[in-house]
């Protein structure tokens, strides 16, 4: 330790006497973590307070406490903080690591026990509480159309949305109009569930369906693209946004008026990014629950229908099959669940890729 | 930002009574009562084909035509955000109307009894009350993982953690309701034991049975919008410019002291968004609580006990059995939450533009 | 308050590929040093070397040895953060904290050690302002953010953040790169002056400014893309541009080589 003695006046606040610092040897950090796990089960197990878990999480506490006296003591209180911080940041993780692993985990292990022919080729209808098969093909179905449906309504008027406010939109309305749609994000799904539902099931329908409430899987998409709909505004924005300003001042030039330089130049430069934004909804949609239970009303039977009768999906599957009480539905459930998850996250990972190749980058 | 509000109630009582067939015209004639700017553009709605298919003579009708199409899409917005609150109330009337109960403070739901008797009180209450507690449980940890990711972690570790927290960020809730009702349910039934037994003096730790608790709820939204903040959290800490954060370095930050002046003041407004994003998240969520909360209906700080419940997750358990005023009283119900996640969300967005702007002004 | 700087076959590497190699050169305290040389010659690399901000950049490692007064800066019991506050830096573009005040900025050095006494801070910000010529243009708007100043004068922020901490050495790296020629001129007349409290290292590729600040000059250079920096020729700054000992040197200031 070369530690040169100057009285403190002579040189600044901010300046260390020496380059050298005193540190925590290598060993301090273990050693201090198997202490604190000791005196944490000597404390638990000793006055009788609690199982393994309170030993870990007790000893968590007692490490980052030791490690910071420890620290501030030998290497002073700088480099404490950053010690304890950083503990506290990687125990973050770890506390974190658990119940999601534990989430795939159970997913996995238990969603793989009726993935079978019989799964994907039935569905629920004549299937009671002590049939063993049965299936979610209706389901899946059902999810099909319906994201299919909405995303047939959501792009055209979320990518038109977008070229309004980048393009076109001037001033204070089209600042409304981002300041609504962003708001719009965070409308609760059950929300826009209820929306059609009063619109829709309830006033709209019984018009032509001799005025009874029309349930149906067009009544669900409807619900969904109201959820789309933010999403791919917002993504389509940013990505119009990042079209360089010389490729439109270029068709420009050569005389294109502005709505063919948007449709033939700006969309096909930013479309891989849009694609990617649709995508991310679509995954989005696909795992919602709460609307498709209000509008669509869910059903056992296969209808292909979306314009006539309920229809159930995926995700309200497995929240019908968890609320069931035979002793067959809880595979089920962990099964469509399984599926669901699969199909949500190819069309992120597809849409991540994507963005990657993007050529406009982010 | 004071006139916001204002203009697009205008705009929404021009287009609420039309139904959404006709949305997009309806919009285009809402812009030409606005700014009359061309008398074609009402015949001309169906998308991008229209704009098209003009002769080319006549490219400048071409030009105003796609410009009020777009126009249109942009004003639907705003009809479907007015739809939402006109469509709602008109639902919600009659029902409150016939609510013999206070609406605001009567704890219970029975919308189907003859006179209905139904109140909001109880599940804004447990709204409000699992939606916190969810975040507070998750942002601490949410922040800690995505400073991990983004300044702690190696650069490929990172990137690769960070993937999985994107792709776990888009698993459907129903999964986690479903995971919380069946495996988290008996940790936390025995965690809910302990807290009692040593903390009962704090009335939140109050007496059991134990199980479908507030609890577990919160629990179960917690581990929900975990990754949908530090995702989004993560994003916003790898934005910030490295020369701030060699700025720091060169001053003789540890990294700690690095991640306090330049990251986290700079990605403040960043970190707000994805928090009001997570609480709004928590505050809609719908089919985690359904299956996790006790569904009943009073109003209790034991957040231990069976029970608890939220406005989404009652009109989930009660819409199968609801009759007409049922359902009008559950409508009301979301009317309140619609309420709840609106104030929430211009708040938000509010702050995080006043803050964007001033950063912005100040490049 | 200057400090003395050996560096002894100094090489350095991002992750497989060698940047600079074998750079020895001496510095002296209170004196002037440009690093001049054509683009990707290490220059950079080798500043940052000196206050260990090379290794910030993942995969990035310095072998030889660097002294500071006779400690080695590598050593390795030796605290970085210590490193960097005895050697601050100046960094090509204006970089001051976008969320601070301007007076945040300057005294964010002086924050970080632990000094809360307002009146300390106060004397400090206004010591640092002084020296970095930056005192009259904003002392009535203090509260004001950083960023809204102009490019020049962010810079000198800049400057007035790193002096105020006091180091011994301060290492610029192209600090007028970014700038106009009125505000490159008050960064060089602030040179001169803190020569006498400072040992100053400045990276340039403008050699006017090189011959006109600097007391000392080495030149930097490459074989050809691929290969690592070397130091040329380092010698007094009068002599560089009058009559270099190298080829190479005089072929590169005189513009045959670039």
């Amino acid at each position: 330790m070369t530690t040169t003695l100057t009285p403190r006046r002579s040189r600044p606040p901010a300046q260390p006497a020496s380059l050298r610092a005193r540190r925590l040897p290598g060993y301090a950090a273990p050693a201090l973590a198997a202490l604190a796990l000791l005196v944490a089960a000597g404390i638990v197990y000793g006055v009788d307070l609690g199982g393994p878990v309170l030993v870990v999480v007790l000893g968590a506490v007692l490490y980052l406490a030791g490690l910071f006296v420890a620290a501030n003591a030998v290497e002073g209180r700088r480099s404490a903080r950053n010690r304890f911080w950083s503990a506290l940041i990687h125990s973050a993780l770890v506390l974190a690591v658990l119940p999601l692993a534990s989430v795939v985990w159970t997913l996995v292990s238990k969603g793989t026990a009726r993935l079978d022919g019989d799964f994907f080729g039935s569905s629920m209808n004549n299937i009671g509480a002590r049939d063993a098969n049965g299936g979610a093909y209706h389901a899946i179905v059902g999810t099909l159309e319906q994201v299919g449906i909405a995303t047939a309504i959501t792009v055209p008027l979320g990518v038109l949305c977008a070229i309004y406010i980048v393009e076109y939109g001037r001033g204070r309305f089209a600042f409304t109009i981002r300041f609504f749609v962003d708001v719009m994000t965070g409308i609760p799904s059950i929300v826009t569930g209820l929306f059609v539902l009063a619109f829709w099931v309830l006033i709209v329908s019984p018009w032509f369906n001799d005025g009874q409430p029309g349930f149906s899987g067009f009544a669900a998409a409807l619900a969904l693209s109201v959820l789309m709909l933010p999403t791919v505004v917002r993504s389509t924005e940013e990505m119009l946004r990042l079209v360089p300003a010389p490729l439109r001042e270029g068709a420009y030039a050569l005389g294109v008026p502005k709505w063919k330089t948007i449709l033939r130049v700006v969309l096909p430069t930013a479309l891989p990014g849009i694609v990617t934004g649709i995508m991310l909804s679509i995954a989005r949609a696909a795992g919602e629950t709460a609307p498709v239970l209000l509008v669509a009303g869910g059903g056992a039977a296969i209808n292909f229908n979306p314009f006539e009768n309920n229809q159930s999906s995926l995700a309200l599957f497995v929240y019908q099959q968890a609320g069931e009480a035979s002793k067959y539905s809880p595979a089920r459930a962990w099964t469509a669940a399984l599926t669901l998850v699969v199909l949500v996250l190819v069309l992120t990972v597809a849409a991540k890729l994507l963005a990657r190749r993007n050529r406009l980058g982010r | 930002m004071g006139e916001t509000p204002h203009r697009s109630a205008h705009a929404g009582t021009g287009g609420h009574p039309v139904t959404l067939g006709h949305e997009r015209s309806a919009g285009a004639s809402a812009r030409v009562a606005e700014a009359p700017v061309s008398p074609r553009t009402p015949d001309d709605d169906r998308g991008l084909g229209g704009g098209g298919g003009l002769p080319r003579a006549r490219a400048f009708g071409a030009e105003r035509a796609f410009r009020g199409v777009t126009l249109a899409a942009g004003v639907a917005v705003l009809v479907i955000i007015a739809a939402i609150a006109v469509f709602l109330i008109a639902k919600a009337v009659p029902a409150l109307r016939a609510n013999s109960a206070n609406f605001w403070t009567f704890e219970g739901w029975f919308p189907n009894d003859d006179p209905p008797t139904f109140g909001i009180g109880a599940l804004a209450f447990g709204t409000v009350l699992t939606a916190l507690l969810a975040l507070l449980v998750a942002v601490p940890v949410a922040l800690g993982i995505a400073l991990y990711l983004s300044h702690y972690a190696p650069r490929r570790l990172g990137t690769a953690l960070g993937f999985v927290i994107d792709l776990l960020a888009a698993v459907p809730s129903v999964v986690f309701g479903l995971w919380g009702r069946d495996y988290l349910v008996g940790p936390v039934a025995d965690l809910s034991a302990w807290l009692n037994r040593y903390f009962g003096w704090i009335p939140i730790f109050g007496d059991g049975p134990y199980g479908n608790s507030i609890l577990l709820g919160s629990l179960v939204l917690a581990i929900m919008v975990l990754p949908i903040i530090t995702s989004l959290s993560r994003e916003v800490f790898l934005q910030t410019p490295t020369a701030n954060e060699e700025a720091a370095l060169a001053l003789g930050a540890t990294r700690w002291e690095m991640l306090r002046t330049a990251v986290l003041p700079y990605g403040r407004p960043g970190i707000i968004a994805a928090v009001m994003l997570g609480l709004g998240r928590a505050l809609g969520e719908t089919i985690a609580l359904a299956l996790t909360l006790g569904s009943t209906y009073a109003i209790s700080f034991n957040i231990l006990a069976n029970g608890g419940n939220s406005i989404a997750a009652n009109i989930a358990n009660r819409f199968a059995e609801a009759n007409e005023t049922g359902r009008g009283a559950l409508i009301a119900s979301g009317l309140v939450l619609f309420a709840i996640t609106l104030v929430v969300n211009i708040t938000a967005r509010a702050i995080i533009y006043r803050r964007r702007e001033f950063t912005e002004s100040a490049a | 308050m200057a400090k003395r700087i050996d560096a002894t076959d100094v090489t350095a590497y991002y992750g497989g590929f060698k940047a600079i190699e074998n750079i020895n050169l001496t510095v002296e305290p209170k004196t002037v040093t440009a690093l001049i040389g054509p683009s990707g010659c290490g220059k950079s690399t080798f500043l940052r070397s000196i206050n260990r901000m090379h290794e910030v950049l993942p995969g990035a490692r310095v072998e030889g040895s660097l002294t500071i007064d006779g400690q080695d800066i590598y050593h390795r019991d030796v605290d970085v953060t210590a490193v960097r506050r005895m050697i601050g830096m100046v960094f090509q573009r204006p970089n001051p904290f976008p969320t601070m005040s301007i007076f945040e900025n300057v005294v964010a050095g002086l924050r970080l050690n632990g000094v809360r006494r307002k009146s300390i801070l106060d004397e400090a910000a206004e010591k640092a302002l002084r020296a970095a010529n930056l005192w009259d243009e904003v002392k009535d708007r203090l509260g004001k953010p950083g960023a809204g100043l102009s490019g020049g004068q962010q810079q000198r922020l800049c400057i007035a953040r790193t002096i105020a901490v006091e180091p011994q050495v301060v290492l610029m790296d192209e600090p007028c790169s970014a700038l106009d020629p009125i505000s490159t001129l008050a960064i060089e007349d602030l040179m001169f002056q803190l020569k006498d409290k400072f040992t100053i290292i400045i990276v340039t590729h403008n050699m006017q400014q090189a011959a006109r600040v600097s007391d000392r000059t080495a030149f930097f250079s490459i074989e050809k893309t691929g290969d690592p920096g070397r130091l040329i020729e380092y010698d007094n700054t009068q002599k560089i541009f009058s009559n270099p000992g190298q080829k190479k040197t005089e072929d590169y200031i005189t513009g045959r080589f670039g």
